[in-house]
């Protein structure tokens, strides 16, 4: 697989290209889904390509094909400069690479059970074990699933580069809902799309779904006469999950350097953050300190090297709540006159590599959820998201959970359906005056980060924690 | 080989391995060309080419399907042995619903030859064209082209071919304090004129960049096509889907008047402006289907297994995926209506260009909250007013489109790049015009 790729590389820098790299992949998915005790489907997916990148002027250009022979290869190469060069029609200024150390570097994530070895029966029972537990137990629709990824990477770059990386992921979770007049209530297990990690099957194993369908379907039933989450101003209590959320919209999106600097401007949006402002700006308050750390065993936004060859480092993000960092790639970080990339992924071999999340997330406070509630005198606490809704410049949001519960005088309280809240990123984070600590800390994983035209989807993770937030609106209604 | 020799060497084989078993197979190639630009110049600039071949078997009342990107005849054999050794794996499919039974298509598709050849120059000269348009103005966006050939074979006897181009641009013109956009798609490249886009999308954004703040309530509203395009993907997306009925999530109410007499919508992936392929992802061929007349919901997408469920016949909407997603149109028209300028009509209001960021609070009220891009105008006394900065709504999509709720309809439509169906399944096709609403529910500002 090398050897493709370093023709394909070495095609696109005969055809004129300043810089090239080639990516063949191998990709293999797997995802079943059972409803209401039985599988509602399975799918399986295996791709072989190689994506070539080529820098000429100011634009990349690239081509990915499925044929890996000597011609075609050769030809994708070609391709990559041919389409880079087009783009003089509409030129911008020679974007440049920041430095990164060249590797010849093998890597793998960790992974005790193969996933795609565990037998399609025992999965199937699974998964239809825990939607007729939920379905006996009453709801209208339970719902579970599972997906694996099973994908080896060779990266060539013309400075050198020679990297293999098998990278596999998984996860699982499962839903129901319940119906009343008009409306649906929602419950979710371990997170409203599931749990997901850079490992293997001991992952789903260990969430263990069964013991919680009973749980969930009971409290999809219960929020059907739980009263109406009030509408106000409040003291917020949001569960890891939805903090999870929280991190990937209003932080992690917000500091994409590709969004900074107006690259996506046309379509996923800018960011509300002004590079002048990086060290010095208030992004939140003091408990407030996020990193972007692609180290974090198990993680699902782990690798050991991103796709342009940057081995995985951690960064701070925002350190006591003052802004300090960005995710970048070699082109952004050097227009930007910054010193680091490493973020900078595709979602397969026919995409081009882009700006994405790595693990993103919150670093532990001093506190617990428990304590929190005992503090506070008025609130709600919300878990487990069920809408997500933010603007183009990565403010204002407005989130919608599954579930909440009134707090009054230190104690959990009375349950509340349709729970909703709303905030400006800023004043939000300046508002978080609690914070869990290390013993509820979950690395979570989003695998549907969607960015970039054609549309691509991202494997993001989010160590998060129970937090507080104070003088929250919630109970926004339709 | 072509796409259809492909597609039946996959049923042989499958026959062969397996005389017990049956198979429905379809093979694709796209080629997807995309030239991005941001800050006026491209800086993205990428082409691929791709086959799939999708393979669903069903032996002994069980189901198993795989997907490839490979074609030899090794690769072939080996995502045939592979979908018979999960079968052995699978519990019953109690909901089976059969292969498609052979029909001819309606139509071959709508295929533009230049489109499907076209180079990276020929979409570097449209962007070209809208940043000169948009004369100074920063501008970011994208200009796209894609092909699609496609056949469908089954053990059944089906056996049908389509192909169909796209070309798209969807753009900004950036003023530092307001955006404008414009946009279209059409089966032609030759269509797509970067210069009327660019000079539209610069206009917008001049006319916006003195916003003023307006307070949370619910005003009357204009909404040009691209929000309106959104409107209509999260009827779909939730409620004008057979797995959204089979599940009872959805608000579909067959031979109701759930919406406004003005309101007509269907799906026709057969006529001249269609970009979908002519038969659906089970072979099914595709023809009009009435979705919504006069404002009675007349018809429900369905694929086989949620027509089966709900004891009606498929309406050829199935797509890859649809097992999990349900079945959705590939090119939705709402029916134009008489008024030259709905603006005229209005009091006091607001214009609205985008939707973004929409999601649903409850797939069965159809709740969704989002916010307003690209431009806002407030209109008094049929005129535009002050721009008003970006906006956070909370509003049913279905009560905002209730008998009675919308107040005009206007004559000119427009072919937004569509975001109804899902993209596995190559792209459609949206016409739709601007619609006057009674009602919209602000609940917010940029401000919070």
């Amino acid at each position: 697989m090398f050897d493709a790729a370093t023709r394909a590389v070495e095609a696109a820098v005969g055809a004129g290209a300043r810089y090239a790299d080639a990516r063949v992949m191998h990709s293999r998915y797997e995802s079943m889904t059972a409803q209401n005790g039985e599988v509602e489907d399975l799918s399986q997916l295996d791709t072989v390509g190689v994506g070539v990148r080529a820098l000429v002027g100011s634009s990349w250009g690239f081509f990915a094909a499925s044929d890996l022979d000597d011609a075609a290869v050769r030809r994708a190469g070609e391709r990559a400069t041919e389409i880079a060069r087009a783009s003089a029609v509409v030129p911008g200024s020679d974007l440049e690479l920041v430095t990164t150390e060249v590797r010849q570097g093998s890597w793998a994530s960790g992974c005790e059970e193969d996933p795609l070895s565990v037998s399609l029966a025992d999965k199937a029972d699974l998964l239809v074990g825990v939607t007729a537990t939920m379905r006996a137990a009453g709801v209208a629709l339970a719902s579970a699933l599972y997906q694996i990824w099973d994908t080896e990477k060779w990266f060539v770059s013309s400075e050198g580069h020679r990297i293999d990386q098998r990278i596999r992921e998984c996860g699982a979770g499962m839903h129901c809902m319940t119906y009343g007049d008009g409306f649906t209530q929602r419950r979710s297990y371990p997170s409203f799309r599931g749990q997901y990690g850079t490992a293997g099957w001991e992952l789903i194993r260990s969430i263990d779904l069964p013991a919680h369908a009973e749980r969930i379907a009971a409290e999809a039933t219960a929020l059907l006469t739980a009263p109406e989450c009030p509408a106000g101003t409040t003291d917020l209590i949001l569960g890891g999950e939805q903090m999870s959320l929280q991190i990937h919209e209003s932080v992690g999106h917000a500091v994409e350097l590709d969004r900074i600097l107006g690259w996506e401007a046309g379509y996923a949006g800018t960011s509300w953050l002004d590079l002048s402002k990086l060290g010095a700006l208030r992004y939140g308050s003091d408990l407030m300190t996020v990193t972007a750390d692609p180290t974090l065993p198990g993680a699902l936004g782990s690798f050991g090297y991103d796709d342009e060859g940057t081995p995985a480092t951690a960064h701070d993000i925002v350190r006591d709540g003052t802004w300090v960092g960005v995710l970048a790639g070699r082109d952004s970080a050097a227009m930007a006159g910054l010193d680091y990339a490493g973020a900078v992924r595709a979602d397969g071999y026919a995409r081009i590599p882009m700006v994405r999340m790595t693990n993103v997330g919150l670093l532990p406070g001093p506190d617990s959820l428990e304590s929190m509630i005992a503090a506070t005198d008025d609130g709600i606490f919300m878990e487990h998201n069920r809408s997500w809704s933010i603007d183009d410049k990565r403010r204002n949001f407005q989130f919608g959970c599954e579930i909440s519960w009134e707090v009054k005088n230190g104690t959990r309280g009375r349950l509340l359906r349709n729970p909703t809240y709303t905030g400006i990123g800023p004043d939000f984070w300046a508002s978080m005056d609690m914070l869990a600590g290390e013993a509820e800390r979950r690395f979570w994983g989003t695998p549907n980060c969607g960015k970039g035209q054609p549309g691509q989807t991202g494997h993001t993770g989010h160590p998060a924690m129970p937090a507080r937030f104070r003088n929250v609106r919630v109970g926004v209604r339709g | 080989m072509t796409s259809s020799d492909v597609a039946a060497q996959v049923v042989e084989l499958v026959g062969k391995s397996n005389p017990a078993a049956v198979a429905a197979v379809t093979v694709s190639r796209t080629s997807l060309a995309l030239t991005r630009f941001a800050e006026s110049f491209i800086h993205q600039n990428v082409a691929d080419e791709s086959d799939r071949v999708a393979l669903q078997i069903h032996v002994d009342g069980r189901t198993a399907s795989a997907t490839t990107n490979r074609t030899s005849p090794e690769a072939l054999s080996a995502l045939v042995s592979s979908v018979l050794a999960a079968i052995a794996m699978c519990p019953v499919d109690s909901r089976w619903a059969g292969l498609t039974p052979p029909a001819g298509v309606h139509s071959a598709g709508n295929w533009d030859e230049a489109t499907g050849t076209a180079d990276p120059d020929a979409r570097a000269r449209a962007v070209r064209a809208f940043v000169d348009a948009a004369t100074g103005l920063a501008c970011a966006g994208y200009c796209q082209t894609l092909s699609m050939q496609a056949a469908f074979a089954n053990s059944a006897g089906q056996a049908v071919t389509g192909r169909s181009t796209q070309a798209s641009m969807d753009a900004i013109a950036r003023t530092g304090r307001s955006d404008g956009a414009a946009r279209t798609a059409s089966c032609a490249l030759s269509e797509v004129d970067g210069a009327a886009l660019g000079a539209a999308a610069a206009a917008k954004a001049r006319a916006g960049e003195e916003q003023v703040e307006l307070d949370p309530g619910r005003y009357e509203v204009v909404l040009e096509p691209g929000a309106v395009s959104d409107l209509v993907a999260g009827l779909f997306w939730h409620g004008l889907n057979g797995k959204a009925v089979v599940e009872g999530r959805s608000f579909a109410q067959l031979g109701e008047q759930q919406f406004d007499p003005a309101v007509s919508m269907w799906d026709d992936s057969t006529d001249e402006r269609a970009t979908g392929l002519p038969f659906d992802a089970e072979g099914t061929p595709k023809h009009r289907v009435d979705l919504v007349t006069d404002g009675v919901t007349t018809g429900i997408p369905h694929d086989r297994r949620t027509a089966a469920a709900c004891g009606a016949e498929t309406t050829g909407h199935a797509v890859a995926g649809g097992q999990q997603l349900g079945a959705f149109p590939n090119d939705v028209r709402l029916a134009a209506g008489s008024a030259e300028d709905l603006v005229a009509e209005v009091e006091r209001g607001l214009l609205i260009s985008d939707l973004w960021y929409t999601r649903a609070l409850d797939p069965k009220t159809l709740v969704y909250t989002g916010l307003t891009r690209n431009g806002v105008w407030l209109i008094e006394d049929g005129r535009l007013g002050a721009a008003v900065s970006t906006l956070r709504f909370t509003q049913s999509y279905v009560d905002a489109l209730r008998p009675g709720a919308v107040l005009g309809v206007s004559r000119a439509t427009e072919s937004p790049p569509t975001i109804i169906a899902p993209v596995a399944w190559g792209c459609g096709s949206l016409v739709v015009p601007s619609l006057r609403l009674a009602s919209w529910n602000i609940t917010g500002g940029a401000a919070g």
